[in-house]
């Protein structure tokens, strides 16, 4: 393992941000990471993704050296987490699930005991202070007590405090849960351009459109296990890139309409005899034409035609054979339907 | 791989410890957002400015006849002896809002940030002796205006405020320490009422230690508490520097010595 990963190969591509082999965190029995190996490539934006209770947490609070790991190692630029953790520190920021700012204080005010705990003089920290609040947009509200402040401000803050020392990695940790579709869109944006000033961004999501439009790679993660790692595109396809819905007028032709969709689409499908649905994978939209034209040849009906983008919970069932438990499931899954279309 | 570190760290040297410089550094900053918090939140002052105004009255006029036959001769006892048990037991808070602070998720980006370990604990505590200063100068006041006027001088007074918030600093590392390793804010209430408690009142705080029953007043002779009361009693009532101000201060340090590396270490550990 050393070996693949050494030196000269790390430096060609520009080394790794993190490199993690086998982390195991356990709370009494449960063994919330288990062995976790995480690749991440300096310069990239790499997702971790996984339903609530995987363990993404967790992961990334052991790699920021908030968390003690039970088993395992990881090298955040080479450096030693457990060993030498106040290195590491000059290297990352760490923006928590939960807002990390202080709320009895103003947007100002944290900014600058921020900046001036990382060593900035007096001046300095209220010049950073004033510059991170304008590029996030804050600078009405500087002034006013953070109890007033919306989930997405918050959000923003704390963004901006994880950027003052400029650190070449950022943990983001469910950057946008919970944050309203526009507010989302400006995180995404804000995301990219760090990205573009050459850090690197190690983020966990839920949501599977996220680490879509985000991440260069992704790891799928459950129970504390990774259960997949790959470029967006190699999840996807693992899965289809779309998923094509049809109910059939009559259940009796059910058997028949899925001969028909197998042969015409060439994978697999399944079926639920009840409500006449049949589900399947689809590569190229295109084929959707051919199909529709063989169903009618056969003189099938359908009641229904739609066309959905693949849900966190189909991802998971593909690679893990398991759904996401049903009161863990997040509740953007309803937003991911793509196109509906009737016929 | 280490070249590549350092080229990322944007010319900032790269270094695994805390030199101590950055240790003050960081505990000062650490206090004034300690300071910040409590002009945001001045009613967080209520009992160090009700505390002394009423334990002084009440002290005063209920025990002054009966310990000393009138309470003009009780105010040089009970003054020190309620300026330290006030100031002393202010310093539980410290504790408790320690507690309440930590819960929060800013305590994750000050455990994230590579400032030195202690620099949270011991900024809260500092900003803290503000609390304690505010209760010394009122009990003081209090005392003054119902007829208290040390004979030591103000010089010798304030040396003794300074004595008793620098007592009050050293044992609230007691309290940071429950604050640290409790569950919950209320217990950390709890505990350290239950070591407060005994400490303060069995002491020459408010009564003459011959009064007592002999085994009683072993513990009183030895309990840091009564040598503190004394030492305040000697400054501010006669101007004199007794031994007894020896042992408060090197009592104050033994605790900062023994806690703070607890406290330091338990916070550290827990996660």
């Amino acid at each position: 393992m050393a070996a693949r990963y050494g030196n000269a190969e790390a430096e060609k591509d520009g080394g790794w941000a993190v490199e993690a082999r086998g982390l195991v965190k356990t709370f009494g029995d449960n063994r919330a990471v288990d062995g976790v190996d995480l690749n991440v490539r300096a310069g990239s934006i790499y997702g971790v993704l996984g339903p609530n209770g995987a363990g993404k947490t967790t992961t990334i609070r052991m790699l920021a050296t908030l968390l003690r790991m039970d088993g395992g190692s990881a090298r955040i630029f080479g450096y030693d987490v457990e060993k030498e953790p106040q290195i590491v520190r000059q290297l990352i920021g760490v923006t928590g699930q939960y807002a990390s700012v202080d709320e009895s204080l103003s947007a100002t005010e944290n900014l600058v005991i921020f900046s001036r705990l990382l060593g900035l003089g007096r001046a300095e920290a209220r010049r950073k202070a004033a510059e991170l609040l304008e590029e996030f947009g804050l600078t009405e509200a500087a002034k006013r007590p953070l109890k007033q402040f919306s989930g997405g401000m918050r959000r923003r803050l704390d963004l901006a405090a994880s950027l003052i020392a400029q650190p070449p990695l950022i943990f983001l940790d469910e950057p946008t849960t919970g944050l309203d579709p526009r507010t989302r869109a400006q995180m995404w944006n804000t995301i990219r351009r760090l990205v573009k000033t050459g850090s690197t961004v190690l983020l966990t999501t839920q949501y599977l459109d996220e680490a879509d439009q985000l991440a260069d790679r992704i790891a799928v993660i459950d129970r504390g296990r990774v259960v997949a790692e790959g470029t967006v595109d190699e999840l996807k396809a693992s899965v289809g890139n779309s998923l094509l819905h049809l109910r059939i007028e009559d259940q009796g032709d059910i058997r028949e309409a899925r001969r028909i969709v197998e042969q015409v689409l060439q994978v697999r499908s399944s079926a639920s005899a009840e409500a006449g649905k049949i589900t399947a994978p689809m590569a190229e939209t295109g084929r959707v034409t051919d199909l529709l034209i063989a169903l009618r040849g056969a003189g099938i009906h359908l009641a229904e035609i739609s066309v959905q983008k693949p849900t966190l919970d189909e991802v998971f069932l593909a690679i893990t054979g398991h759904g996401v438990k049903e009161n863990e499931s997040p509740e953007s899954e309803k937003s991911n339907v793509a196109e509906v279309a009737s016929v | 791989m280490s070249t590549t570190a350092a080229k990322r760290g944007a010319g900032r040297p790269l270094k695994n410890y805390t030199s101590f410089g950055q240790s003050v550094r960081n505990s000062l900053t650490m206090a004034y957002r300690g300071l910040l918090k409590i002009r945001r939140t001045p009613e967080q002052l209520f009992d160090v400015t009700l505390q002394p105004i009423l334990f002084t009255l009440m002290f005063t006029y209920i025990f002054g006849g009966a310990i000393s036959g009138s309470v003009s001769d009780y105010l040089p006892v009970i003054i020190p002896g309620i300026l330290v048990q006030t100031v002393i037991s202010t310093s539980i808070v410290t504790g408790v809002q320690l507690r309440e602070d930590m819960e929060k998720g800013v305590f994750d980006r000050f455990k994230s940030l590579p400032i030195a370990r202690i620099a949270p604990l011991a900024g809260a505590l500092l900003a803290d002796t503000v609390r304690y200063a505010i209760a010394t100068l009122l009990t003081f006041v209090m005392g003054y205006i119902m007829g208290y006027h040390p004979d030591g001088g103000l010089g010798y007074v304030a040396i003794a405020g300074v004595l008793v918030i620098a007592c009050s600093w050293a044992v609230s590392w007691i309290f940071a320490f429950f604050g640290v390793i409790a569950r919950t804010a209320s217990s950390v209430q709890g505990i350290s009422m239950i070591v407060l408690f005994p400490l303060t009142f069995l002491s020459n705080a408010f009564v003459p230690v011959d009064t007592m029953p002999g085994w009683l007043q072993w513990f009183v002779n030895i309990n840091p508490i009564s040598h503190l009361v004394t030492a305040v009693r000697e400054l501010a009532n006669t101007g004199t520097v007794g031994p007894d101000l020896a042992i408060s201060l090197i009592g104050a340090a033994v605790i900062v010595a023994v806690f703070a590396p607890l406290t330091v270490r338990a916070y550290m550990r827990r996660t």
